[in-house]
């Protein structure tokens, strides 16, 4: 195709949409603001959903949380879908890499025999924990306000997903491909007393009906807690005991989890400080929730027997973030 | 230890179908309260069989390759002008109508099965819907940032959201998606991912990305072919969940055929828009909606229903009726919006004497008996300067929320009307296949927001026509709206063709 006319006397009408417009002024738009902004149908629903007859098919009810502008809650790293996966693509090839290097040198081999054993009993069950954690954030999705929100909840979602099958993976190179480990770990994940606590609050997080409440539980108590504990800390007791090379199949934990919290900290301090109404009602979830998980984490740590200042420490973290948000 | 070598079908149980558990501490139904109450029974979900296996790692890896095509395209159309490459502005006004009319139907796909990606209590079939959802934002974000550039050049793109929730056509595609997302789960699932993309989905795509094709619309292609290899996931999602339904209950037959049947009317209802597009709006033509009716509907889908007769299925109620319609809905829908087309978001136009015969070809049996008079007589009033434009508001279909402008396919001169009863109040249908959805749920349909009423109980501000166009719609009079003929579209277009 050739293009004989003079780009130069081709001269646009307008820079952008005009919601885009009207929020930010007629200027080039981002493919962030023109993926996000108003995109999801605001009125004139025809039906009242057969599943939920007191509700609207879009409802800023399904949350006790007040914002003037659901749009208000947008993403610092910008992702819509194609940056979103363009990033994942670049963090899973290094993941590749690292698994491929940990099995092409066999590094399983050289694991200690409790390293090897705490690992199956303690890691490799977080596989279910992140399972929940993949239906807590598409529940966001599918039931918050806003594409700025409900779209880097789907993220969420799938990025939990994608750690579920990565702990998975840990367990079949454990067991060289028999499945055995994550028989063992589910066993243990079903029954052994230390993860019974951790199981209940998973099952009783699926059943939170408020969207925003499932997120501060999931996204900011348990998440904090679990990446100090099992990603940190456990890490640190796997180098001393003979399992340093694991860190390499749990680096995309950690560097989630860094990406991931930069989105969930400005979700939260812009909802806080939204009003005092928002900020009460955030605190008290996060109050009620965060006493309960350490509850129920506490037996798996004292298993772990990790460092016994472990929990106290990750309270610590947790509390601080909270105090950076607003709580 | 030597590792075994894992299959496909193992390894991807293994990583992801038993990650869920039996609960002890809840109650499941509370987790997943949804999957009762439409009467569908469902024994066992291990009997699930993954319709793709795609783990994570690799969805992110593949799908960030497509994105880097297709942004790379999009940055170089925008970069060169790429807009100058279409066959004539004329074609652009059928990409108006998909940005409103169908990108945001896209992002309803993203939250219907976000919601059923939430809600099966299968970890197989949730993890599919999942994938289906995001897939579905990729494709409203990457229509957007397709769309972004015509937005610049031409009028017409520049509200589309807020007009998809108002302007009295557009409900018709919006009503089609609330209904099936306020459906229960597995109705969703029948109609979306079977009635809709199985079935149906190939006479949308086909027929918007070939026409982008023949008409030089690169970005519109592009995206186009970089959704098809998601479009093929959604369709084996589609076929697996009809055998997963039919399977599991004997009882699921009947309350899936009133589905299909359902569905695939207001499916085909849905699609005469498409029709008129394929039929009238496109310069370059890449065959008539009768052909892909044909080729896309009659061959593929007669082979598929005969494949699940064996279940028990048939094919769908009216398949008879809409076999004729082939002959007729794309003139009649193109009319209505020719001579309404002050009311309208986008341009309308009188064809050209060239596509006069060639409609006359298509269509032997139909055009020049019953649609060719009419455009004659449009040509000469408007040669007389008294272009036609109707200002009575139309009569809506109650269900599918067209106006009444269909006529009874044996009788085609006479207008199809249907009415019923229901609690003292009348309601009104396009044919017999919308009364019967109506009469089916009737509660659900007396809801529908019929733009048209909504505009007589002064809901649309007013009280005048283009004041509702104006404000309420957000119309840019005189640019939007009207004939091709004189438009600022049509002006531009002549002075950057000149320059050229
Ligand atoms: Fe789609
Ligand atoms: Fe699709
Ligand atoms: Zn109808």
């Amino acid at each position: 195709m050739t293009i004989e006319i003079k780009t130069a006397t081709i001269e646009p009408i307008r820079s952008t949409f005009a919601n885009l417009q009207r929020r930010f002024g007629d200027k080039p738009a981002s493919r962030y603001q023109e993926a996000t902004y108003d995109v999801q149908a605001e009125t004139n629903f025809h039906y009242r959903p057969l599943w939920q007859p007191d509700r609207l098919l879009n409802d800023k009810r399904r949350t006790a949380v007040v914002m003037e502008d659901w749009y208000s809650l947008k993403d610092p790293r910008q992702f819509y879908y194609g940056s979103y996966v363009q990033q994942r693509a670049r963090m899973q090839e290094q993941a590749e890499n690292n698994y491929a290097f940990f099995e092409k040198r066999d590094l399983a081999r050289h694991l200690s025999d409790d390293a090897r054993n705490s690992l199956i009993r303690h890691l490799v069950p977080l596989r279910h924990v992140e399972h929940t954690a993949n239906l807590n954030n598409v529940y966001g999705s599918a039931y918050g306000y806003g594409t700025a929100v409900t779209q880097a909840m789907l993220f969420d979602g799938m990025d939990r997903l994608g750690i579920a099958q990565y702990l998975s993976r840990i367990g079949l190179i454990l067991d060289g491909n028999t499945g055995e480990s994550l028989s063992a770990a589910k066993q243990s994940w079903m029954q052994d007393s230390c993860w019974q606590g951790m199981r209940a609050m998973c099952e009783k997080s699926l059943t939170v009906e408020d969207w925003f409440e499932t997120f501060v539980l999931q996204d900011l108590v348990i998440d904090t807690l679990m990446q100090e504990l099992f990603y940190v800390r456990f890490d640190q007791w796997l180098s001393e005991h003979g399992g340093q090379d694991v860190g390499m199949l749990t680096e995309f934990m950690r560097d989630w989890y860094k990406d991931t919290s930069r989105w969930v900290d400005a979700v939260l301090k812009e909802a806080v400080s939204e009003s005092a109404a928002n900020q009460q009602l955030i605190q008290g979830w996060f109050g009620n929730w965060r006493g309960r998980v350490v509850e129920a984490l506490a037996p798996v740590v004292a298993d772990m027997n990790i460092d016994d200042a472990a929990l106290d420490i990750a309270l610590q973290t947790l509390d601080k973030r909270a105090a950076k948000v607003g709580l | 230890m030597a590792a075994k070598k894992l299959n496909l079908k193992d390894k991807y149980k293994l990583l992801t179908r038993d990650l869920d558990w039996d609960f002890s501490y809840e109650d499941r139904k509370q987790a997943f309260p949804y999957e009762d109450f439409e009467g569908i029974k469902i024994h066992d979900w291990s009997k699930w069989e993954d319709p793709f296996r795609l783990t994570m790692d690799a969805y992110w890896k593949y799908q960030a390759e497509k994105e880097k095509k297709l942004y790379a395209i999009f940055d170089a159309s925008q970069q060169h002008n790429g807009h100058l490459n279409v066959s004539d502005a004329r074609y652009i006004n059928a990409i108006k109508l998909f940005l409103t009319g169908i990108s945001p139907l896209e992002y309803q796909a993203y939250q219907g099965f976000a919601h059923v990606g939430r809600q099966f209590g299968g970890v197989g079939a949730r993890v599919a819907c999942q994938m289906q959802s995001i897939d579905e934002l990729r494709h409203v974000q990457t229509q957007v940032h397709a769309m972004s550039q015509y937005n610049k050049f031409f009028d017409g793109f520049h509200d589309w959201t807020h007009m998809h929730d108002r302007v009295w056509y557009l409900s018709v595609p919006k009503s089609f998606f609330d209904d099936a997302r306020t459906g229960g789960p597995f109705e969703f699932l029948v109609a979306i991912s079977f009635s809709f993309e199985y079935v149906l989905t190939n006479l949308v795509f086909v027929p918007f990305m070939s026409g982008a094709a023949h008409n030089g619309d690169m970005a519109t292609v592009t995206f186009g072919f970089s959704a098809q290899s998601d479009e093929a996931r959604h369709m084996t999602l589609g076929l697996e969940v009809i055998k997963f339904l039919l399977e599991q209950d004997e009882a699921n037959v009947p309350i899936v055929q009133k589905w299909i049947d359902k569905w695939f009317w207001r499916g085909t209802r849905l699609l005469s828009i498409v029709g008129m597009m394929m039929d009238y709006m496109l310069p370059n033509k890449v065959m008539s909606w009768k052909e892909g009716w044909e080729v896309y509907f009659e061959e593929a889908g007669g082979a598929l229903f005969k494949d699940l007769a064996r279940y028990g299925i048939r094919m769908p109620k009216y398949a008879g009726v809409i076999e004729k319609e082939k002959e007729h809905v794309s003139h009649q829908a193109w009319w209505t919006f020719y001579t309404y087309g002050h009311a309208a978001g986008f341009h309308t136009w009188i064809p050209t004497d060239e596509e006069l015969d060639w409609l006359g070809e298509k269509y032997p049996d139909t055009f020049d008996k019953y649609y060719r008079p009419r455009w004659e007589l449009a040509k000469k009033l408007e040669a007389e300067g008294k272009r036609i434009y109707h200002n009575a508001l139309p009569q809506l279909c109650n269900t599918c929320q067209i106006p009444l402008l269909f006529t009874d396919m044996d009788n085609p001169t006479e207008v199809s009307h249907c009415v019923t009863e229901y609690q003292g109040d009348k309601y009104h249908f396009c044919s017999d296949g919308c009364k019967d959805i109506f009469e089916d749920e009737p509660e659900k349909y007396v809801q529908a927001w019929l733009p048209a009423h909504q505009i007589f109980q002064g809901n649309c501000g007013g009280p005048d026509i283009p004041d509702i166009l104006k404000d309420y719609y957000h119309f840019n009079l005189g640019a939007d709206n009207l004939d091709i003929k004189g438009s600022p579209d049509e002006q531009r277009w002549k002075e950057w063709k000149k320059q050229g």
